[in-house]
């Protein structure tokens, strides 16, 4: 076996895209994929032969799919590790069959994003310089994730960095000048004066700025999240399929089918959408189907975007508050006589940013950034029927009527929410940023007999942070502000 | 061995400020030691300013004499101007300096040499090296003579191809009146060597008869001498003031007319002098807007008439120095006794080195001192007892000793040579330490003195003596965490804190701005009774707790990163995905730890990850 980077796990995940396609693969990779190869597709066939195999799922002996394999041994893979392949039969029922008999594999859990690509790169398989923009781009479905990585590759993010450390280097050189040449009669040894505190607070404000974007870049990386809700049978996968165009879910007319939430990423106008299809919202006894409940909850609280769905025949349900809300009555189909009671109409309250309840820290206490300049957008602010006197849209999944209309309601809520120029996409580079506020604010409200080499212990930190972001920063670069500035030397 | 070789542990060649120390460390670790100089009268020699110690440099003196260096205690005996620098900022940033009268220094070090058993000095001018299976063995003198050792230092200073200028003179020399080192020089291009050149300046030396010094301001020596070495009970020697004067507009404009008889403008010298110490030509060309620079009027003696000027640094012709300074407020009349010069010499590139100061490229010798490219007594004389200490216990066949960042400015010091190499001399700032409000002047015992115990350089009346204090002030410690007051018995004593119901120690209340010993001593009298060093101590510990406490796994971070070791054998072509660019920068410090690597310039977060990776797969294949 070859020597792993980490006492490693085995990991597994679909290769190929989601949705409709002929053949769908299954890349496994760890020091458990032949015996986990062995264990569904039986004895292991040649290295880098595709073999036609019978995959039965170990547990229960049912049979999952007639499918060609590969057995890679390392390290002359992707990753540098033991590798599998299992070419799969399109089809989304077969592959979540077949990855949950993987999950059940001692050792073998589904890959994280990204993970192929750093098992490759730990092996000395990639050579990734700018790693993450790169990795962004190569992740990147829509037009608008390709735009942001590119940006980010070219340093929009970089530049601003480096400008705001430019000037805490400043500031902290004029502050080590005063400590390490207090001796030099043309240091002004005085310390920390009332223009450097100002050129902090002005720092620490510009960056509170850029940090109160509501989350806009890392939501645009990882797909605007519209969850589909209601009770059993209202149409929820109907509606997700028809919306993402692909048989993403799995249809059926027994209530309470989908136990667990069913992600689909698409693109709606440029802009990544992830669909969340979720258990039928009611009361029930079935404590399997009670936890798919649970956790229809929980995504709803998180979710940027709930659809509730209603079957055009159901009384009208109380509207209660949450997250941003579409209240659409489907199976339109069913009752033609009462189409014109729930004609779809523009919806056109303005869709308040902040103060949605949409879960997270960030978001909440700073006021919205201007609207986007989105192509479509101009002036005209999202709107979205958020409360209980709002439109009700109007849909059947069945004939698409009122599909164009919700979509075009979807998509303006993404875009509002999605929309302008995000510079901090990372939660890595939110938290160094936020880390960085708080070391100024502390330079900030030191007082005129603080120590001065704690403030500067403070920029010093603040400049350190500042440098997680854009590559590190030396002493030498201090040294050089410090001397460019200062005449030293007795 | 060859008939008229004399044998030794350790050689040292030099003998300035880094010689003797590592002269000393090899011989306190029981290193039959041989300190080759050309002159015995010059041991100990301050060729530049007069002084010791200053802000980042007083750390390093402390930390020599926390392993019982020769420098702090040297400079206790000589010194006749002791200033505490920074006292009215914090404790980590304090930097204690003296004035020396240069015969009593030199006086005191020749004494502290000739003290040292196991160390002889030996006359004579280093001229090549004995090399045998690819290892240093000993060096041969210019005379004939060989003297054969396990390890080698050399600590030349500036003689290395010395070269001085006076305007347009030049003068081959590694100090003025000495001869500079050519042949050790061809020894080390032979050898393969990457030098490098720089070049430092001095200003020209004033007779102090001839100084108005009642027209001047004057700078008094502190009242209370703060001593460098714990060993000192209190200085002795009388302290004396400096005169402050200024340079002018004229003098400015002088400097201007003739700066194209510079060397450093003229094209005469084109290597990098140090930045932190411009001579009076660059502070004009580049500070000439400012309405004058000062200048201090150094004593160079109590008997001595001879005055250094600090802040005139120069390598102007002799006329236009003796314009310059008839020109200065205070020195209308006063007599050059000897002419400012810059000079240049050959250096090597520190990254030849690794962090024990032995050469990666000649096992057996190591370098310390201006040769690696610093300037600084402290400097070199930090690197001397580095370099002597592993030299010795390289020859007795022990592991080699590294001091880390995190541990002292040594550490700082030489982890930024052998990983950054220089562009200038380099000179220590309490800046360059990441850890500084860890790394303080008034623990530099406490974090050094036990390690240089176990490794051999410490002495018994020293260690004795440490350990006597630390009970001091482990006890002194106990009783201030023991005692406590609530915010209501604080009122009593006049104490205003919040009254949040809290008992707060005695050692938290230290942590109050307004809070002093005296305070706290008014409370529980016995705390009287504790020493003022002991008490200034815990105060420091009590401001920067919090502070400290973050400073602690900033530090347990940088541990783990330095205990990724990186095999000295690894072949960066070998890794996989490593770009070309990173393969040379790695290649040209090989760095010895994963922490390292990371500090070298421009090396990516991807290289990293690869040698990290590649780090740990080689200690598997190491385990299996």
């Amino acid at each position: 076996m070859p020597p792993a980077p980490e006492p490693a796990d085995t990991i597994f995940a679909p290769a190929t895209g989601f949705g409709r396609a002929a053949v769908s693969v299954v890349r496994i990779s760890g020091p458990a994929a032949g015996p986990a190869l062995d264990a569904l597709a039986g004895p292991r066939p040649a290295p880098r032969r595709l073999s036609l195999r019978r995959l039965t799922d170990a547990a229960t002996g049912t049979l999952l799919d007639q499918a060609l394999v590969a057995w890679l041994p390392g390290p002359a893979t992707a990753t540098g590790e033991d590798m599998a392949e299992l070419h799969l039969h399109g089809g989304t029922a077969v592959r979540a069959a077949v990855l949950r008999a993987l999950g059940a594999q001692p050792g073998c859990r589904p890959a994280e994003a990204g993970a192929f690509t750093r098992r490759a790169f730990l092996n000395g398989r990639l050579d990734l310089t700018e790693a993450e923009g790169i990795a962004d781009l190569i992740d990147a479905e829509t037009e608008a994730q390709r735009v942001q990585a590119l940006r980010q590759l070219e340093g929009a993010l970089g530049r601003q960095v480096a400008a705001w450390r430019d000037t805490a280097i400043d500031l902290l050189a004029s502050t080590e000048a005063a400590l390490d040449f207090a001796d030099e009669g043309d240091v002004d040894d005085s310390g920390l004066d009332a223009a450097l505190t100002g050129r902090a607070a002005d720092l620490a404000q510009d960056i509170r700025k850029t940090l109160a974007d509501g989350r806009r870049g890392e939501r645009l990386r990882e797909g605007f999240c519209v969850v589909l809700a209601g009770p059993p049978n209202a149409g929820k996968s109907t509606l997700l399929n028809a919306l993402a165009g692909r048989d993403a879910a799995i249809v059926s007319d027994i209530p309470g089918t989908t136990r667990d939430a069913i992600e689909v990423r698409c693109d709606l106008g440029g802009l990544p959408v992830m669909l969340v299809d979720t258990a039928g919202l009611r009361e029930t006894a079935d404590p399997v189907e009670a936890e798919g409940v649970a956790r229809t909850r929980r995504r709803i609280e998180t979710a940027d975007l709930v659809l509730r769905l209603i079957p055009i025949d159901a009384p009208e349900p109380d509207r209660e508050g949450g997250p941003a809300t579409l209240w659409v009555r489907t199976k339109a189909d069913l009752a033609t006589a009462s189409a014109g009671q729930f004609r779809p109409r523009e919806p056109r309250n303005p869709l308040p940013l902040a103060g949605r309840g949409g879960g997270g820290a960030e978001g909440t206490a700073e006021p919205p950034p201007s609207p986007p300049s989105s192509p479509q957008g101009g002036e005209e602010r999202c709107v979205l029927p958020h409360d209980a006197t709002a439109e009700t849209l109007l849909i059947s999944a069945r004939t698409g009527a009122g599909l164009d209309t919700l979509l075009a309601a979807i998509q303006r809520v993404a875009e509002a929410s999605l929309g302008g120029d995000a510079l901090v996409t990372r939660e890595r580079h939110r938290d160094a940023l936020t880390r960085t506020v708080i070391h100024l604010d502390r330079v900030v409200a030191a007082s005129p007999d603080y120590p001065p080499e704690l403030t500067a212990e403070d920029l010093r930190l603040a400049v350190r942070s500042l440098g997680e972001v854009g590559g590190h920063v030396g002493v030498e670069e201090m040294l050089d502000r410090l001397f460019a500035g200062f005449c030293i030397g007795k | 061995m060859h008939p008229s070789e004399t044998s030794y542990d350790v050689i040292v060649v030099g003998g300035g400020h880094a010689g003797v120390e590592a002269a000393a460390a090899a011989a306190r670790v029981g290193a039959r030691t041989a300190l080759v100089t050309h002159r015995a009268a010059t041991i100990g020699a301050m060729s530049c300013n007069p002084a010791i110690g200053g802000l980042g440099k007083g750390h390093l003196v402390r930390e020599v004499d926390a392993l019982d260096g020769l420098m702090g205690r040297v400079a206790d005996a000589s010194g006749i101007q002791f200033r505490l620098l920074n006292r009215r900022k914090g404790p980590a940033v304090r930097g204690p300096r003296t004035q020396a009268d240069r015969a009593l220094y030199a006086r005191a070090m020749q004494a502290a040499i000739a003290e040292t058993a196991g160390l002889s000095v030996v006359e004579g001018e280093v001229d090549d090296l004995i090399v045998a299976d690819g290892r240093v063995a000993g060096a041969v003198l210019g005379d004939g003579r060989r003297l054969s050792a396990g390890a080698v230092v050399i600590t030349t200073g500036t003689f290395l191809r010395g070269l001085i200028h006076i305007g347009e003179r030049q003068v081959p020399a590694g100090r003025v009146g000495e001869g500079p080192a050519i042949g050790l020089a061809q020894t080390l291009d032979r050898h393969g060597f990457r030098l490098g050149r720089l070049k430092t300046g001095t200003p020209p030396r004033l007779d102090g008869r001839t100084i108005d010094w009642a027209a001047l301001e004057m700078q008094q020596a502190d009242a209370d001498p703060v001593p460098f070495s714990t060993l000192t009970e209190r200085i002795t020697t009388p302290q004396i003031a400096c005169g402050i004067t200024r340079t002018t507009q004229d003098v400015h404009d002088l400097i201007r007319a003739n700066l194209h008889r510079s060397p450093m403008y003229s094209g005469g010298i084109s290597s990098r002098g140090p930045r932190y110490c411009p001579s009076i030509e660059d502070k004009v060309v580049r500070f000439g807007d400012r309405e004058g620079h000062q200048i201090f009027l150094e004593p160079e003696g109590l008997d001595d008439p001879t005055v250094y000027p600090n802040g005139i640094s120069t390598a102007l012709p002799e006329d236009v120095q003796a314009a310059i300074i008839a020109a200065i407020p205070g020195l209308a009349h006063t007599r050059i006794v000897r002419p400012g010069y810059a000079i240049e010499y050959d250096y090597v590139d520190p990254r030849e080195l690794d962090a024990t100061l032995q050469t990666r490229r000649l096992p057996g010798l190591f370098l310390a001192g201006q040769i690696n490219g610093t300037t600084g007594y402290e400097e070199a004389a930090g690197q001397g007892l580095v370099a002597g200490l592993n030299a010795a216990r390289l020859a007795g066949g022990s592991d080699l000793a590294v001091f880390d960042r995190a541990e002292s400015y040594l550490g700082v010091m030489i982890d930024d040579l052998v990983t950054h190499g220089v562009s200038e001399p380099y000179r220590m700032f309490t800046s360059r330490s990441e850890y500084r409000l860890s790394l303080r002047v008034d623990n530099a015992d406490e974090r050094l003195t036990p390690r240089g115990a176990a490794l051999g350089c410490v002495g018994s009346a020293r260690a004795a003596h440490f350990a006597a204090g630390q009970e001091v002030l482990a006890r002194a410690r106990a009783r201030l965490d023991a005692l406590s007051l609530t915010p209501n018995e604080a009122a009593l004593h006049g104490l205003a804190l919040n009254r949040d119901g809290l008992r707060r120690s005695a050692f938290q209340l230290l942590s109050y701005p307004e809070i002093g010993w005296d305070r706290l001593a008014a409370i529980w009298p016995d705390l009287a009774e504790v020493p003022p060093r002991i008490a200034e101590r815990l105060r420091t510990d009590a401001t920067y707790a919090v502070y400290l406490d973050r400073q602690q796994a900033d530090i347990a971070a940088f541990r783990r990163d330095e205990a990724v070791r990186l095999p000295a054998s690894l072949d960066y072509a070998a890794i996989a995905g490593l770009s070309n660019e990173m393969r040379i920068k790695l290649d040209g410090v090989r760095p010895t730890t994963l922490g390292q690597a990371a500090r070298i310039e421009g090396v990516t977060p991807a290289a990293l990850t690869l040698l990290a990776a590649h780090a740990r797969r080689g200690r598997e294949s190491a385990r299996a």
